[in-house]
């Protein structure tokens, strides 16, 4: 339900592509790792994922199309922390397709919004107000809304970085508990001993597609020193981008 | 002796009741609007506008002399103009946002002053800028109240799209189309507060009334609720305790009322328990203690 396909996918801001003809098919159910070095596109690519982001050529197919099927974390979220709001208010936007602009709450909806901030180890933070959470806490909450959004296409970019330990771990438990309930989960990581730890897909990515598959037949010596070259070699200009490298 | 002070100006004048019930109507409807303009660190933009909408006015005077309907529409369609051209070339151009406001707001009041002082007196446009606060008629008592009560239906209406708009916009265009409407609509509402502000208080003053007051607010509590409702309470005691200061000192009551929330702006630096200055040292030595 959640199945998700790049046809001949070109990005890019302005005249230089971020990501070159890419065909890669993820399937549903799946949970995988977005990999690659800095500049391979990885973010552009989620963004088109999430439909954010419009092809410059080629298209994003997803067996479930709709906005609402689709729930994304960007890796720089724009969510002002300063803002008066407290931890059950913004968990429960999360809820926006079921109620709306104008929706009440029902009760058993108030009960989800407790049981998602509990998933997330968040008991007690209820009424607490967002400027005075840490790192960590805040990434708890925004996973938590994801838990609500329950989208069977689950994107997240780089949603490890600046965490504590107890945090990765409760974290990666909830990606797990996506996997098994045949969600389709895509995470841009650059940790690559997380990846093979915890995932059994992998998509290296080198503004092309380097390799895509099983996670230890992707993440191989020869596989990440090529990613590697073939940014390098991409990191010009874009007309000296050759193809030559691939 | 006090009900000399504090009651008998509005007990003998007329149009010192019409003057407190009309910054009674601008205090409960635009100080909620400022309250989200803070939050949206949109204040100067706030200030943008109240400039913007003074060649609509002026055109609006010349059409049909100091006609309310007139120099209302005038203002609105002024205010409008400027905010969309703003996003449009923010839209189109690698021009922030901010930039464009300036340049647009910038050419918008030299054309307002342009028109005012070629066609009319200095007398109008000091009517324009500073407003008639002490001689509202019922019509613009009328017009007062009415955009207070759009003003607080909207917010109410789009409070859920508008804080998302302001905690997280990102989310809100990954889940909803509203968020282009919930700007705009916003933005309509600052403006509509803008002209309701500029009959009774002027251009230049009627900024102050929406933006001091939740500015001031923010010293003393935290959450969006309690928030709104302090700036209004706020914005109606400067209010009322700058309309008996101009009686009682013959001085202008614009600038009065306004200096009045400034005031109330200051002592909250200082004795606010959230941030203020006293607060903020007295945790520093117990923090050493």
């Amino acid at each position: 339900m959640g199945g998700l396909a790049f046809e001949q996918l070109t990005l890019g801001y302005g005249a230089a592509p971020a990501v070159q003809r890419l065909d890669c098919e993820i399937a549903t159910g799946s949970l995988t790792a977005v990999v690659g070095p800095n500049g391979a596109g990885k973010s552009t690519l989620l963004k088109a994922a999430a439909g954010v982001l419009r092809p410059l050529a080629g298209r994003v197919r997803r067996a479930s199309s709709g906005p609402d099927q689709i729930a994304y974390l960007p890796q720089q979220s724009d969510l002002d922390r300063s803002f008066p709001i407290s931890v059950t208010d913004v968990v429960g936007m999360g809820l926006w397709r079921e109620i709306g602009p104008f929706g009440w709450l029902s009760p058993r909806q108030k009960s989800r919004i407790k049981d998602a901030i509990s998933a997330v180890g968040l008991d007690g933070f209820e009424t607490r107000h967002v400027a005075r959470l840490s790192g960590g806490q805040m990434q708890r909450v925004l996973f938590a809304r994801l838990l609500l959004q329950d989208a069977p296409l689950i994107l997240l970019d780089e949603p490890f970085t600046a965490i504590d330990m107890p945090t990765l771990a409760d974290l990666l438990e909830i990606i797990r508990r996506w996997n098994s309930e045949e969600r389709t989960v895509l995470v841009v990581l650059h940790d690559i001993d997380i990846v093979r730890a915890h995932f059994p897909e992998t998509l290296l990515l080198a503004r092309e597609l380097v390799s895509h598959g099983p996670t230890e037949r992707v993440l191989t010596a020869e596989n990440q020193f090529r990613a590697r070259q073939m940014c390098e070699a991409c990191a010009g200009p874009p007309h000296v981008c050759g193809r030559s490298a691939a | 002796m006090i009900w000399d002070l504090l009651i008998q100006p509005f007990a003998d004048f007329g149009f010192m009741r019409r003057a407190l019930l009309g910054c009674i109507a601008i205090s409960v409807g635009a100080t909620p609007v400022g309250v989200f303009l803070m939050l949206r660190r949109m204040s100067l933009t706030g200030d943008a506008m109240a400039h913007a909408i003074l060649p609509g006015a002026a055109v609006g005077y010349l059409v049909s002399g100091l006609s309310l309907g007139a120099m209302t529409i005038g203002g609105l369609a002024a205010g409008m103009a400027v905010a969309l051209l703003a996003g449009l070339v923010t839209r189109v151009t690698p021009v922030r946002e901010d930039a464009s406001l300036a340049a647009f707001y910038l050419i918008s009041l030299a054309i307002g002053v342009l028109i005012v002082s070629t066609r009319g007196s200095n007398v109008d446009l000091m009517h324009v800028l500073f407003g008639t606060v002490l001689a509202l008629n019922d019509a613009a008592l009328f017009l007062l109240c009415t955009i207070a009560s759009i003003s607080l239906l909207t917010l109410a209406a789009m409070f859920r799209p508008l804080v998302l708009e302001c905690v997280d916009p990102q989310y809100l265009r990954s889940v909803s189309a509203l968020s282009g409407i919930t700007h705009l609509v916003f933005l309509m509402l600052v403006v509509l507060n803008l002209v309701g502000g500029f009959h009774a208080l002027g251009t230049l003053m009627a900024i102050g009334i929406m933006i001091l007051p939740a500015t001031a607010a923010r010293f003393w509590v935290t959450g969006i609720g309690a928030l709104i409702a302090l700036s209004a309470v706020i914005g109606i005691v400067s209010s009322a305790v700058g309309l008996l200061l101009s009686y009682h000192f013959s001085l202008p009551s614009g600038p009065s009322i306004v200096l009045l929330a400034g005031f109330a702006y200051a002592l909250s630096i200082v004795f606010g328990p959230v941030g203020g200055l006293v607060t903020r040292s007295l945790s520093r030595r117990i923090g050493q203690a």
